[in-house]
């Protein structure tokens, strides 16, 4: 078939070294403007204010504790992250049954549930008469810090599994079946064989989840009880206005998460995991399909009574909605529900928009990142950069994004300064996942089909495209979901409602239970079915 | 050479006698991709499975390896059943098309992965892991990692990983698919050697019938998932048993004709055009259709026009010099085409344009039944 003229267009203009040299500049560009500059500049503007902190050593002591608290719960969680999470993604891309695209979409029911919902769900699911506790007569699990370790690893366990999952489609099986063939038992073929080459997607899930446990603040706050971490130490001291500790901890949360993402973008290609020690005869008995199904079926269970029914319990209520009048009337969008029909489109229009636009300006970065076009010492400083959106937490993001727009951009359209603000938020997601698979790709491909005679962008859209296809959309529904259910940000942002803000007012107006529910069950319901619908069809379309 | 310790660790292995596949089929959804195949590979036999691309001949040796599992029928490593052993299990070598050489591990690592992941100790694995380097010739590569490596190079990595593991059995798809033509003829002659050296039972799966030819003891060629015919190269060669096994298996020039007459001496076929020709009977009814297979180098050509008994006169139209053969394409006065293939160094040469006169000994020309399917489908390779 031949090519539209337009492609074939494109694809001559991809090839002259002045437009190429255009969109990589233009794409650090636009990173360094509008994705980097908004979340930190806040914190930067307000510098001097650090001297309140460093005045007082018992606030600097209480400071730091939070700090260490913050990392030492990103750490643990992230570790449990993988995990669980790898079996979890090894069954969904194994896995033979039709209803594992379900499960693919169940797993991330917590990243389209709205943040502070998301707290709030948790919150009555451990702690609250109605949930658990009813069962025990008394909280099962208290506020504090192990409700928010489950917290964080509840919203955090689809980072890991959505950035696996695309790492194991695109996998190539042959390296395994080799090594089942030379005698390895599966747990041997997987952790000698398969985990050693997909060491950059682990490597980039572990930090999503490392950084999106470090930052969140909003769902944190509804469970957190006495316990302070960084972020609830930020909002305590924003709550009566100081700004000292706000800079302080962002400082040292982005100072040192840095180092810590320098570090693994230095050391993490030469980390050698250990593949020469082999235990045959225990890591066969591990291997036998008893152990699997076991294995499969603890990791069914953390991801039902951990991740998805307390990630829904919000919703449970829904069902009640159906035998009262108020299906009806949300249907109907009466009273409240006109409001919430609106933020409902906006959500979604927010989302698809925020998603395009990021994949147009965050795949020229993938390819810088993960081909090292600028050379390898400034490529991992663009890195560590890219990674910083998703550090800063998100209480001291909504404000440094706040100050950056509205203080300076105010003649901006609102609507703008919303998708401004969601794509420095979503913006990591995608690019970190991107760039893992294209660094799995081997340069000679690309240059076998530049020699074969096609264009950088013909290059693009026949092999790195059709062999990346599934960690850019997994990519795509982080940053979609993300969108969707931003919440902290997007309220000192903003005056425009959308749904997760909506949601958040309804809790503190104290609307009934089966109102929010319902408004919850809708919000997921329809996030769940268009995630479901775009992962048929990408998995159907096997040509390209 | 002797390879003591690589010898004694196969001799240590559970014994492969032989492999039979038994009424075995696959399908992928609605592709029946191997249908209702039965085959019987001997112990230290090099056996190919040879056909088109697409035919099913992959999907038999991974059913073999174990890497798929049959949707019916059995496979036996001697007596014992193997449906449902996992690959590990199976004391198998596979050497891929792609060679599936570990990315992150060097030559050496990938090499004694198996005596490493089947827990031999470290000293026989060491042992015979530089036997197998020895074997294959790439000892001063041994810290080169795949993407240092040439593809012959490569090739031989995996050979050797392979063989390294102590298997009875080594089942290679199209191990020289990705090799330049030189490197190719060199590789299959010295993976034939290593074979034989070992004692090992050999499955080699190619489309490339010449590279079959050279190496096997025998060959199925499969076709649409099913196996058309097993024998030796030469009876593959000599007698085929159906139009697609004369096509595909050498070079075949076909005749279509009905049966005139039919003599104690023979078959009367009468071609296109009037042309009689004299066969062999093999059961055949007068007023059949039947074609005629004859190969290029069968015909005895001479300059002129002399009319006689199973003769075919024609005219040179093309001539081409293959170093060790000379080969002609002649329009019959039928106006079919045929080729002919005569040694460069011996007989006289023809030139463009000339008249000539064909003859075949009808013994050696195969005669089949015209194809329901017709001529042309039936001996397409895909």
């Amino acid at each position: 078939m031949p090519k539209p003229k337009i492609t074939e267009a494109l694809d001559k203009l991809s090839s002259k070294t002045s437009i190429k040299n255009t969109i990589y500049m233009l794409s650090i560009v636009i990173f360094l403007t509008l994705i980097l500059l908004p979340p930190v500049l806040g914190i930067i503007i307000k510098g001097g204010s650090i001297q309140e902190v460093l005045n007082q050593p018992e606030l600097m002591s209480e400071a730091l504790n939070s700090i260490a608290a913050s990392f030492a719960i990103a750490l643990f969680v992230s570790f449990i992250d993988v995990i669980v999470g790898i079996p979890m993604a090894w069954m969904i891309t194994r896995g033979k049954s039709r209803w594992l695209n379900v499960l693919d979409t169940l797993s991330d029911i917590p990243f389209i549930v709205p943040t502070a919902t998301l707290g709030y769900s948790l919150l009555i699911f451990w702690s609250k008469p109605g949930g658990l506790s009813s069962l025990f007569g008394a909280p099962f699990v208290s506020p504090g810090w192990l409700l928010v370790i489950l917290l964080h690893f509840t919203f955090s366990f689809p980072v890991v599994v959505r950035t696996m999952v695309g790492a194991l489609l695109d996998y190539k099986l042959e390296y395994e079946q080799a090594a089942r063939t030379l005698g390895a038992a599966p747990l041997t073929a997987d952790r000698t064989v398969t985990f050693p080459i997909l060491k950059h997607s682990l490597i980039a899930s572990f930090t999503l989840a490392f950084a999106r446990s470090l930052s969140e603040t909003g769902a944190t706050m509804m469970v957190a009880g006495a316990f302070v971490n960084g972020p609830i130490f930020i909002k305590n001291y924003i709550g009566i206005g100081e700004e000292g500790p706000l800079v302080f901890v962002s400082f040292v949360l982005l100072a040192f998460s840095s180092l810590i993402f320098v570090t693994i973008r230095l050391l993490g290609p030469k980390l050698k995991m250990p593949v020469k020690k082999v235990w045959p005869k225990n890591e066969r008995k591990l291997s036998s399909s008893i152990v699997a199904s076991s294995r499969n079926s603890v990791t069914l269970l953390i991801f039902f009574i951990i991740v998805l029914i307390p990630s829904l319990f919000v919703a449970i209520p829904a069902f009640e909605a159906v035998f009262t009048g108020v299906l009806p009337e949300a249907l109907g969008g009466l009273g409240v529900w006109g409001d919430y029909w609106q933020s409902i489109a906006l959500s979604y229009f927010l989302g698809t928009v925020v998603t395009l636009l990021n994949v147009v300006i965050g795949l020229p970065m993938a390819i810088i990142l993960a081909r090292r076009k600028i050379g390898n010492g400034p490529s991992a400083v663009l890195d560590m950069l890219v990674n910083i959106p998703i550090i800063v937490p998100s209480v001291a993001l909504g404000a440094s994004l706040a100050i950056f727009w509205r203080e300076n951009f105010a003649f901006v359209p609102e609507i703008w300064l919303l998708i401004f603000a969601h794509l420095s938020i979503t913006y990591p997601y995608f690019v970190r996942s991107m760039s893992a698979a294209v660094e799995r790709i081997s340069l000679e491909l690309e240059e076998a089909g530049r020699t074969l005679g096609a264009k950088p962008l013909g290059v693009f859209r026949t092999i790195i495209f059709p062999l990346t296809k599934y960690s850019m959309f997994s990519g795509a529904i982080m940053m979609f979901t993300r969108s969707v259910s931003e919440t902290g940000a997007t309220l000192v942002v903003s005056n425009l409602v959308t749904a997760p803000v909506l949601l958040v007012n309804w809790v503190k107006n104290g609307v009934p239970t089966a109102t929010l529910g319902l408004g919850c069950g809708f919000l997921i319901l329809f996030s769940f079915i268009i995630l479901l619908v775009l992962r048929l069809v990408v998995r159907r379309r096997g040509t390209y | 050479m002797h390879y003591f310790i690589l010898a004694q660790t196969q001799r240590g292995r559970k014994q492969i006698p032989d492999v039979r596949l038994v009424n075995v089929t696959k399908r992928f959804r609605k592709i029946v991709a191997v249908d209702g195949v039965n085959l019987h590979i001997y112990d230290k036999e090099y056996f190919s499975l040879l056909g088109p691309s697409g035919c099913g001949k992959t999907t038999m040796l991974r059913l073999v390896a174990g890497l798929v599992q049959p949707d019916e029928g059995e496979i036996f490593f001697g007596d014992r059943l193997v449906n449902d052993v996992p690959p590990e299990d199976r004391d198998i070598g596979f050497v891929f098309q792609t060679f599936a050489l570990f990315p992150h591990m060097n030559a050496w690592d990938n090499v004694i992965y198996g005596p490493r992941v089947k827990g031999f100790d470290m000293e026989k694995a060491d042992t015979i892991g530089h036997e197998v380097l020895e074997m294959v010739r790439l000892h001063e590569r041994l810290d080169a990692f795949p993407n240092e490596l040439s593809g012959g190079m490569m090739q031989r990595i995996a050979v050797a990983r392979a063989l390294a593991a102590g298997a009875k059995l080594l089942l290679l798809d199209e191990p020289l698919g990705q090799l330049d033509a030189k490197v190719r003829n060199e590789l299959r002659y010295e993976i034939r050697r290593m074979v034989r050296d070992l004692d090992l039972t050999a499955i080699h799966v190619t489309h490339d019938q010449s590279e079959a030819m050279a190496i096997s003891d025998r060959i199925a060629v499969i076709k649409k998932g099913k196996v058309l015919q097993v024998g030796t190269p030469e009876e593959l060669y000599m007698n085929p048993k159906s139009i697609f096994v004369a096509h595909f298996i050498g070079e075949s020039n076909f005749l279509e004709g009905y049966v005139s007459s039919i003599s104690s001496k023979g078959a009367i076929l009468e071609l296109r055009g009037g042309i009689k020709v004299q066969t062999v009977n093999k059961g055949i009814k007068k007023g059949e259709r039947m074609v005629l297979a004859i190969r290029p180098e069968t015909f005895v050509v001479k300059k002129g026009t002399k009319k006689d008994k199973n003769t075919i006169l024609g005219t040179i139209e093309k001539v081409t010099f293959e170093g060790t053969n000379m080969r002609y394409e002649i329009r019959l006065e039928n106006q079919g085409l045929i080729v002919i293939v005569k040694p460069s160094m011996i007989g006289e040469w023809f030139n463009i344009g000339e008249k000539v006169t064909l003859r075949f000994p009808p013994e050696k020309a195969h005669v089949f039944a015209y194809p329901e399917v017709g001529l042309r489908e039936e001996i397409v390779a895909e």
